[in-house]
């Protein structure tokens, strides 16, 4: 009788039986609560709210107006109504960096989030090394930018040790950012690396809720790993991974830093991904209305897909409990 | 309870004032009445310009100058956003390719009533900053020529003497005795030379040129030399052009010509160029190119390469008849908005004044804008022991040679955009020179808008 009560909190986000059970609870809560804790909640909360009113809500109904405007910062804005739009949509380099990020985005989601699963299941299933959870980490204390100049070097088609690797196996070398064919692949592999462990991580995380004794228990009915990978591991870690690849879509599609210090948008625009186009328009040629309309576009696409990200994966719903 | 609220909320205002005050001092330039604030990037420059700060300081007393250098890239973006935040320098080193932009905007201060000369400097070099309205938006401070870098030793092993070097001509026919010197300084893994029979162009050891990319709109110290010696310039104007001359016939068999050396084997193709990681400067540092072709701003660094002598030799002299270099210059330009307006005049006079170009010639880094100054810098690289006469003979021979000044027009940030990924096209992707026809028709709208 015992076991069998203390066993649903455990299968249960912590305080949700409890919760159920004393529902009346809530009026002794707010029975605590002291005259001024509202107002303090306030001053607390007063800063975050500031700054997102400040850096967030007024610097996107900006860029909204801004993007029916012609606009060099240092003159008034003009309306232009829809002109910049109509720009982008016969603009062939918006296309093609669009396609180019969109390529990033695949390649850099597809094999960071394998590589993650795998790390994390590996760290879940194998090892309880808070060592090895530090490595794995590691690549993310770097900046994005020392990440990419240090990638940059180790991959110079001339100079850099790893085609001296290549070349000592006997193969040609390879233009790793280069070349057409390579860059964008290789910029996302940098990027990979670099947040590969972050990902692990938070995947990791997500398996730590999953209750041990479910993977006890599809032991004891002799099932394999790979089974209980498929059957207990992905279901249940279904929400956190539904989240961990929105919130990794949105960072991939917002690439910038890793192409500007590799390639600056070269060879011949191959990795001119939206982020660099809509920099290079506002702060290179001060084009400010077309590249906010870029920016809404962006902004468009982005929210797009994440609604759908977060029907199709049911990313608010859990399978646990 | 009362008190703690009190607390926090005055420590939250007093972090907000903190913060707002923070901010208005770390985004002004920390200017007052007397004190007048300039920018530069160059760092090898700083020591040079301090010494005209104090000099300038002794002669104009109560005034103080505030220098601040900064690496090229996060120069101009600071310097964009220091326009529009309104926290701008009083005096900015300018550069002619952003000059066309910012006169646009017109962010800068006329600067007619300094009494710059025409005669008082290298020829073309004042001219160059007079904007399309008649006005005069900088003060020449230096100038730059292109000369080719190379290996003594590797030019040796070839068998080239300097003289030889410096007497090349060249053609977009068969290239001429350039092609053939470049040719033969090229080896590939087997020992052959590019010249040689069973020249190995997949697997060169050593490339006769270093690669510098595809040049964007101007091709300085790429194919610029080679265009402008065969008769071919950037606009219809010397300055403020409306037309650029891309889809020319003759520029079109240069740029095929020259693109064509690196399909030959004989110049490093665009793959191994990297502006961050491997520039021309360091494939001839690093033994993979025998020579380079650059500006006079990197003398001290091909002079610093340890373990190795690099010279210099003219431009091959062209179809024309004659040789070819791009003379640029920088200028110092006053903000419109600047604070102290009055001092930073005075300070830009005192840096275009012989005084000071003299001083800065005497750090031997950059050639000054004054004969004077040109003088004082000749003869600080040759207490160095570099020869810098590739450099200085193009100003000095009329005869011989012809000097053309950077594309001046208005949207150069646009020309740029668009000439950037065509020439790499061409270069990298091997795209046939007509394409430039397309890409000159959309340079030519916006420049007519």
């Amino acid at each position: 009788m015992t076991i069998a009560s203390s066993s649903p909190p455990s299968r249960l986000p912590p305080g949700a039986a409890e919760g159920a059970r004393t529902r009346p609870s809530t009026n002794r809560a707010k029975a605590s609560e002291k005259p001024g804790d509202g107002r303090l909640a306030a001053v607390f909360l007063a800063p975050a709210m500031l700054g997102f009113l400040v850096f967030l809500l007024w610097p996107t109904l900006r860029g909204i107006y801004l993007s029916f405007t012609d606009f060099n910062l240092l003159t008034p804005a003009e309306w232009v109504g829809l002109d910049n739009y109509v720009r982008m949509v016969n603009d062939p380099i918006f296309w093609n960096s669009l396609w180019v990020t969109v390529e990033y985005v695949i390649l850099n989601i597809g094999v960071q989030t394998v590589a993650a699963l795998a790390i994390a299941v590996l760290l879940q299933r194998l090892t309880q090394s808070s060592v090895l959870r530090g490595i794995v980490l590691a690549p993310y204390l770097m900046s994005n930018v020392v990440a990419g100049i240090v990638w940059l070097w180790i991959l110079d088609t001339q100079l850099g040790i790893g085609n001296e690797i290549i070349v000592g196996l006997g193969f040609d070398r390879i233009p790793f950012l280069a070349d057409e064919t390579w860059a964008i692949p290789t910029i996302a592999m940098i990027n990979v690396w670099r947040h590969v462990g972050y990902t692990a991580l938070l995947l990791f995380a997500g398996l730590m809720a999953i209750p041990n004794d479910m993977y006890e228990a599809a032991k004891v009915d002799g099932a394999s790993e790979w089974r209980m990978f498929w059957r207990i591991t992905m279901p249940l870690l279904r929400p956190v991974l539904a989240v961990v690849l929105i919130m990794t879509v949105i960072g991939s599609f917002q690439v910038f830093d890793t192409v500007a210090v590799t390639t600056d948008g070269g060879p011949a625009n191959a990795t001119n991904v939206l982020q660099l186009y809509i920099y290079d328009s506002a702060f290179g040629r001060f084009q400010f209305g077309y590249a906010s309309a870029m920016s809404v576009a962006l902004l468009v696409v982005l929210s797009a897909i994440t609604i759908l990200q977060y029907r199709l994966t049911r990313a608010g719903q859990t399978d646990l409990g | 309870m009362r008190f703690r609220f009190r607390t926090v909320g005055a420590l939250a205002v007093a972090l907000a004032l903190s913060l707002t005050a923070g901010c208005a001092q770390d985004g002004g330039t920390g200017s007052s009445s007397n004190t007048v604030t300039y920018w530069l990037w160059d760092a090898n420059q700083l020591p040079a310009y301090e010494a005209c700060a104090k000099d300038f300081e002794k002669q104009n007393p109560g005034l103080n100058v505030q220098i601040t250098q900064m690496g090229w890239d996060d120069y101009w973006t600071k310097l964009t956003a220091s326009f529009i935040a309104g926290t701008q320098p009083d005096v900015f080193t300018d550069h002619i390719q952003k000059f066309g932009q910012f006169a646009d905007l017109q962010v800068l201060e006329p600067l007619d009533d300094l009494g710059i000369k025409d005669s008082d400097y290298q020829p073309g070099l004042a001219a160059n900053w007079i904007g399309q309205d008649g006005h005069r938006y900088g003060a020449p401070k230096d100038w730059d020529t292109v000369a080719l870098f190379y290996n003594e030793k590797m030019a040796q092993d070839a068998g080239l003497t300097g003289e030889q070097l410096g007497n090349l001509s060249w053609n977009p026919k068969d290239g001429g005795s350039f092609e053939k010197a470049i040719a033969h300084l090229t080896v590939d893994k087997n020992g052959k030379r590019g010249d040689e029979p069973g020249f190995d162009k997949n697997n060169v050891k050593v490339y006769g040129l270093a690669s510098k990319g595809g040049g964007y709109a101007d091709g300085q110290t790429q194919w610029s030399s080679f265009a402008a010696s065969a008769g071919w310039s950037y606009t219809d104007k010397k300055r403020w052009g409306t037309e650029y001359q891309y889809d020319d016939k003759t520029f079109q068999s240069v740029i095929k010509w020259f693109f064509g050396l690196a399909k030959k084997g004989y110049m490093a193709p665009l793959s191994d160029y990297n502006s961050q990681s491997n520039e021309g400067n360091v494939q001839v540092a690093a033994g993979k190119a025998a020579s380079s072709l650059d500006g006079a701003w990197m003398i001290s660094t091909y002079a610093g390469f340890k373990g190795m002598k690099i010279r210099t030799a003219l431009t091959p002299e062209g179809p024309t008849g004659k040789r070819a270099t791009m003379m640029n210059g920088l200028a110092d330009s006053i903000t419109k908005n600047a604070r102290n307006k009055a001092g930073a005049k005075k300070w830009v006079k005192y840096l275009a004044s012989n005084e000071c170009q003299t001083t800065v010639g005497r750090s031997g880094i950059v050639f000054p804008a004054t004969p004077d100054g040109t003088d004082a810098a000749v003869a600080a690289y040759e207490k160095k022991g570099i020869d810098v006469s590739a450099f200085t003979e193009p100003v000095a021979d009329k005869k011989d040679f012809t000097t053309f000044s950077y594309p001046i027009t208005g949207y150069a940030a646009d020309v740029q955009a668009l000439m950037e990924p065509a020439m790499e096209d061409i270069y990298g992707n091997g795209k046939p020179v007509s394409s430039l026809d397309q890409t000159n028709d959309q340079i030519n709208l916006i420049l007519s808008q």
